[in-house]
């Protein structure tokens, strides 16, 4: 039963990157008009168009060239970029690995923040902690993500001369000069996803703590702490482990703008750059590869939240 | 004044001489409770930010110190201080611009782009989503499965790609703002939709023979509005970091226009030299969402109505 539902959602994830990469398709090779026109300029003869038409595939219907461009996706062919004519998996390559790091460290510091943060707030609803916490995350989540970027530099690097205000990364630095080096964008993201996760985690607890079997330990005497750690804790993992996937599904949104701030090599980066360049090619590529990080993380939340419930596990 | 005008007014008194005894029924101690908005006072003081702001951007060209492509200041970054053109409040931007002055214009560029995009997806999102619920089937099930597919990305990624394809100006933005937002607002106004068909007083419109438009317009619609009014602030709250976000990219409102996430951008430099003029257009920003949020959450801690919230 639980297989089957885990695979029906699997199913739904993989339908939704059919359509994302037709949305894709459709707004970068369909809409912007005729590519070889935009490369030869108005100039061109109806000769060196055909020519390079062909040469592109565009004499094909739009269905034929999207089957194409899916195929050479998925076999890794991501392309060459208009700018240079370099291959897109060079240049994706190491960049990718650079946005994994800093998503990765990033995860593992905000995750046991938030979920400790979250707790701590839903076991003293009402104090001054707690409203601190709640206005503190919910100004967090209200303003732009280069607005905590610039508050960070201005206090941490400019003023107080602690870290360096750029991102640096080389490949002879120690583990210790890694995390110096990215410490800015790394303090930056956790503030923006930690305040999200937070909140959501304090909200499902919360939750939990109005259902009937909470009432009832209530009314037994067990004190609140304990309620808390032994009873509201385990029903929401599931919706924790949602908040979690989802967030560092947001993730991906805060990366392109501090990854543009710090100039951190990574794929949003390089993405920007595109976008600036109109260099479609390389926009098509990093699109694809956000998008479906995106939606296997949304599918980990689904799949997640099944498992850890045993009223989705085993539906009537 | 003609017969009908008289017939009309004494319509009119009449019934207010009903409003006048059905208000009286309040002071009756099991009364129901008044709908009315009290706000706490931190949401007095973000509805009296709000209103700042809007004013501003109406009336900001017209008080601002400087024109925003005046470069009046005798250098880049500098400190508040006075000169012979006059004084610079906030300091000077990367090109010695008035700072002060440019997060007045900002204003009207900011807060107008963004109402215009969330309006825009108020009429894409509530028209789709009505005719999804009233149509079901075909209809409903074509636009929904085409709505979870934007909703399953994230906004800024298809900003980006949208951006790339089409390059960036002002209607390009609102548009490209407006068609994303809408598939927040269409959720929602079909959940409404398929909410309110479903009740005894549509049922009973149905008998009683009224037409399709008559029942979105006189049922379905008023019923829909408040829900829907709640859930205008966080939209716009979403839109404004979405645009202030392209617009910090590059991708956005282009210079030499002030616009705040712009402003940022063109003044990171100076942080390095511990200037402000990268910090005040992005305060600017912060106060004017969280400042909606707050009102926000006041209400809806207040109105049961949480509807908008849990479907964020």
């Amino acid at each position: 039963m639980m297989l089957n539902m885990v695979l029906r959602r699997i199913w739904i994830g993989l339908a939704t990157m059919v359509v994302v990469s037709v949305i894709v398709f459709i707004m970068t090779s369909i809409l912007p008009g005729d590519v070889a026109q935009i490369v030869l300029g108005q100039s061109a003869t109806p000769e060196t168009l055909a020519a390079l038409r062909a040469e592109l595939g565009l004499d094909q219907p739009a269905y034929i060239r999207y089957f194409l461009w899916l195929g050479d996706m998925a076999t890794g062919d991501l392309g060459t970029s208009k700018a240079g004519g370099a291959a897109i998996s060079d240049l994706i390559g190491g960049r990718f690995g650079n946005t994994m790091l800093m998503a990765g460290l990033v995860a593992a510091i905000s995750i046991p923040i938030s979920v400790i943060l979250g707790l701590w707030a839903a076991m003293h609803p009402g104090t001054w902690l707690d409203r601190t916490v709640t206005f503190g995350t919910l100004a967090t989540i209200s303003v732009p993500e280069f607005f905590i970027a610039t508050l960070m530099v201005l206090i941490l690097a400019v003023n107080l001369h602690l870290l360096p205000s750029t991102a640096l990364l080389r490949d002879d630095m120690t583990f210790f000069e890694l995390l110096r080096g990215l410490a800015m964008p790394i303090i930056t993201l956790v503030i923006v996803v930690s305040a999200q996760m937070i909140r959501m985690t304090r909200a499902g607890i919360l939750n939990v703590m109005n259902s009937p079997y909470i009432e009832m330990a209530i009314l037994k005497g067990v004190p609140r702490q304990r309620i808390i750690v032994r009873h509201a804790l385990f029903n929401a993992i599931g919706p924790i482990i949602n908040v979690i996937a989802l967030n560092l599904a947001y993730l991906v949104s805060g990366v392109v703008i501090v990854e543009t701030i710090f100039a951190y090599p990574g794929l949003a980066k390089l993405m920007i750059d595109g976008v600036q360049t109109r260099d479609l090619p390389l926009v098509q590529a990093c699109a694809m590869i956000f998008c479906g990080t995106y939606v296997i993380l949304i599918l980990i939340a689904d799949v997640g939240s099944i498992v850890s419930n045993p009223r989705l596990r085993h539906p009537k | 004044m003609n017969e009908s005008d008289k017939q009309e007014n004494q319509g009119m008194d009449k019934g207010q001489d009903v409003i006048a005894k059905l208000d009286k029924f309040d002071e009756l101690p099991d009364a129901p409770p008044k709908r009315k908005l009290k706000l706490s006072w931190v949401g007095k003081i973000a509805t009296a930010i709000v209103i700042f702001w809007m004013v501003i951007a109406i009336i900001g060209p017209f008080i601002a110190p400087f024109h925003e492509m005046d470069m009046d200041g005798d250098d880049s970054f500098l400190d508040a201080h006075s000169n012979e053109y006059g004084t610079f409040v906030l300091g000077t931007d990367y090109l010695g611009r008035d700072t002060f002055s440019r997060i007045i214009w900002g204003a009207r560029m900011t807060i107008g782009i963004s109402l215009a995009a969330t309006f825009l997806a108020y009429a894409i999102g509530i028209t789709l989503g009505i005719a999804a619920a009233v149509k079901g089937g075909w209809a409903d099930m074509s636009i929904s499965r085409v709505n979870d597919a934007i909703l399953a990305l994230p906004s800024i990624m298809l900003g980006l790609i949208a951006i790339a394809a089409f390059g960036s100006s002002i209607p390009i933005l609102v548009i490209i703002a407006g068609i994303i937002y809408a598939s927040s607002v269409f959720r929602i106004a079909r959940a409404l939709g398929l909410d309110i068909m479903v009740q005894d007083y549509v049922e009973a419109a149905r008998v009683r023979g009224e037409g399709v438009w008559w029942i979105i317009r006189s049922e379905v619609l008023p019923n829909a509005a408040m829900p829907l009014a709640t859930d205008f602030g966080l939209r716009l709250v979403f839109v404004v970091l979405f645009i202030s976000s392209l617009s910090f990219l590059g991708l956005g409102v282009q210079p030499p226009q002030a616009d705040w996430g712009s402003m940022v951008r063109e003044n990171l430099a100076g942080l390095t030299y511990n200037s402000w003029a990268a910090v005040w257009p992005a305060f600017a920003i912060a106060s004017f969402t969280i400042a909606i949020n707050l009102i926000v959450d006041d209400i809806s801690a207040k109105s049961g109505g949480s509807l908008a919230k849990k479907m964020v």
